[in-house]
């Protein structure tokens, strides 16, 4: 029995089918603890007062931006060398929740900005690297949607993530070159001295912990939806 | 609700935002995948004839 | 290959397209500036190095679509892919004749358009080695957007929205080289990253081209 098993479109139906329920009770669980803990359960920081609590929704959804671009380059690859569908649908169903993340990542802390720096937008190199991340979400999406052949389309767009994963690297770079910043150091690095006290520390880690959930519940209904897209697609043309 | 002092606007618009677009996310999640299952049923309803 | 790089060349010689277009763009871009921030020659002065590099970018941006969309169209292409050069091969060719055809002329335009923004006379030389040496990634860069929309019928637009992002880290190192230049500071650092940039953009994009063009293909 190996993990490639599961790249078996019935096969994946029928594990996703059982996951689902039980996913989605930690989820919410997860996003409920979290949220509830974060919200109502935190101090106010000495500096930034209340818009402290703005971080128990910041952080996950920044994260979960780049982690589902990554996802999405993992299963490209994988799309390329092993040319599993379910490996593909998986990178096109990740994009759309991909893209929402890093609009609330944007959203919360331009919301954030605005008293704190004073400024709704600046051009510091974090948030622009967010918009261009987004920019590289957009284009991905819409070579999806231009191309009507499923089985090409998977293969532009896996070959579009894998470039553009490279060059939303080195604009990162760039862009760090470019202009200085004004966004704090890591929140969560594992090193104490480092980053945020303990307070804002646990509730945070829920927040992620239902974000990454989120993210893998949303990821597993949109595949499924996408094989029966194609499944529907196929017997249509043999109706026809 | 906890005291959240003169920043409680901030704080309150930016878990609207999020969570308007995670429902948002969500929701549109849950209408194409019902929207496929009926599709396929009737795909497969035709298939069977 | 040698043959098929004349070959374009003669061909977007012959069409006229690539050339007097994209350089005719280059100017109405520039032209527009003024029209749109006013003729205050101090800030025109300051912004020049920013709108040259985007100017030359998007004149570039333009005649994409050309280098494999004819050839798509009549057939060429599909010899091409079984004849004994390889795709990248073909690529390479394709890429390295839009640029002669693109990247060069407009980055000697530059230099007189460069006056007409009032760019300080330091900066001409920085602008001109610059744009000599981050053109061909854009050449590189936009044969592969090409690659990959040549099927797709009316792709333009998509092709912009598939490249542009690409663009962005030769933009910005591109025009902090002229910025630099323009402050006093040493502009070396960013232009041997534009180098780098440029020479990664030759090794991957070709490959990258060409399996995108055989996804297309089969």
């Amino acid at each position: 029995m190996s993990l490639w098993e599961y790249a078996n479109p019935v096969k994946f139906m029928g594990l996703s089918s059982r996951l689902i329920p039980t996913l989605s009770v930690l989820t919410i669980l997860c996003l409920v603890t979290g949220i509830v803990w974060g919200f109502f359960g935190t101090p106010d920081d000495y500096k930034q007062g209340s818009t402290v609590k703005i971080i128990f929704l910041h952080v996950p959804s920044a994260l979960m931006a780049i982690n589902a671009w990554m996802m999405m380059l993992v299963a490209s690859l994988v799309w390329l060398i092993r040319r599993h569908h379910v490996s593909a649908l998986a990178a096109k169903a990740a994009a759309p929740i991909g893209i929402t993340m890093t609009l609330i990542a944007l959203g919360t802390g331009a919301i954030w900005g605005k008293p704190m720096w004073g400024t709704y937008w600046a051009w510091d190199p974090r948030l622009t690297s967010f918009m261009i991340l987004f920019v590289f979400y957009l284009g991905y999406m819409a070579l999806w949607s231009a191309i009507e052949d499923s089985d090409t389309a998977a293969d532009l767009t896996s070959i579009l993530c894998m470039i553009g994963s490279v060059f939303a690297l080195l604009s990162r770079y760039a862009v760090n070159f470019w202009n200085q910043g004004l966004h704090q150091g890591a929140s969560l690095s594992l090193d104490k001295e480092q980053h945020v006290d303990d307070t804002f520390y646990y509730p945070l880690l829920f927040c992620i912990a239902g974000f990454v959930l989120l993210f893998v519940l949303l990821v597993l209904i949109r595949t499924r939806t996408e094989i029966r897209l194609r499944r529907a697609a196929a017997l249509a043309a043999r109706n026809v | 609700m906890p005291d959240l002092g003169k920043y409680a606007d901030t704080v309150i618009l930016a878990y609207i935002v999020s969570f308007v677009f995670l429902i948002g996310l969500v929701g549109l999640t849950w209408l194409q995948s019902r929207r496929a299952k009926r599709i396929l049923a009737t795909e497969e309803t035709r298939n069977g004839k | 290959m040698l043959a098929l790089f004349l070959r374009d060349l003669k061909l977007a010689i012959r069409t006229g397209g690539g050339f007097g277009l994209a350089l005719a763009f280059f100017l109405i871009v520039v032209m527009f500036v003024p029209f749109g921030v006013g003729s205050d020659l101090t800030l025109l002065a300051r912004i020049a190095p920013g709108i040259l590099w985007i100017g030359a970018l998007l004149a570039c941006l333009l005649s994409l679509d050309r280098i494999f969309q004819l050839d798509a169209e009549d057939g060429t292409l599909n010899v091409l892919a079984t004849s004994p050069i390889p795709l990248s091969g073909v690529t390479v060719a394709k890429s390295m004749a839009h640029w002669v055809t693109t990247g060069l002329p407009l980055t000697i335009a530059a230099i007189p358009l460069g006056y007409l923004l009032n760019l300080p006379s330091i900066a001409y030389a920085w602008l001109f080695v610059s744009l000599f040496i981050g053109t061909p990634a854009l050449s590189f860069i936009g044969a592969f957007g090409a690659a990959i929309t040549v099927g797709i019928k009316r792709g333009g637009l998509l092709l912009s929205l598939l490249v542009l992002p690409l663009y962005i880290p030769t933009l910005i190192f591109g025009a902090v080289t002229v910025i630099k230049a323009v402050e006093g500071s040493n502009p070396m650092p960013s232009l041997m990253f534009l180098a780098g940039l440029t020479l990664l953009s030759v090794v991957i994009m070709p490959f990258a081209s060409a399996l995108a063009l055989k996804a297309n293909l089969s």
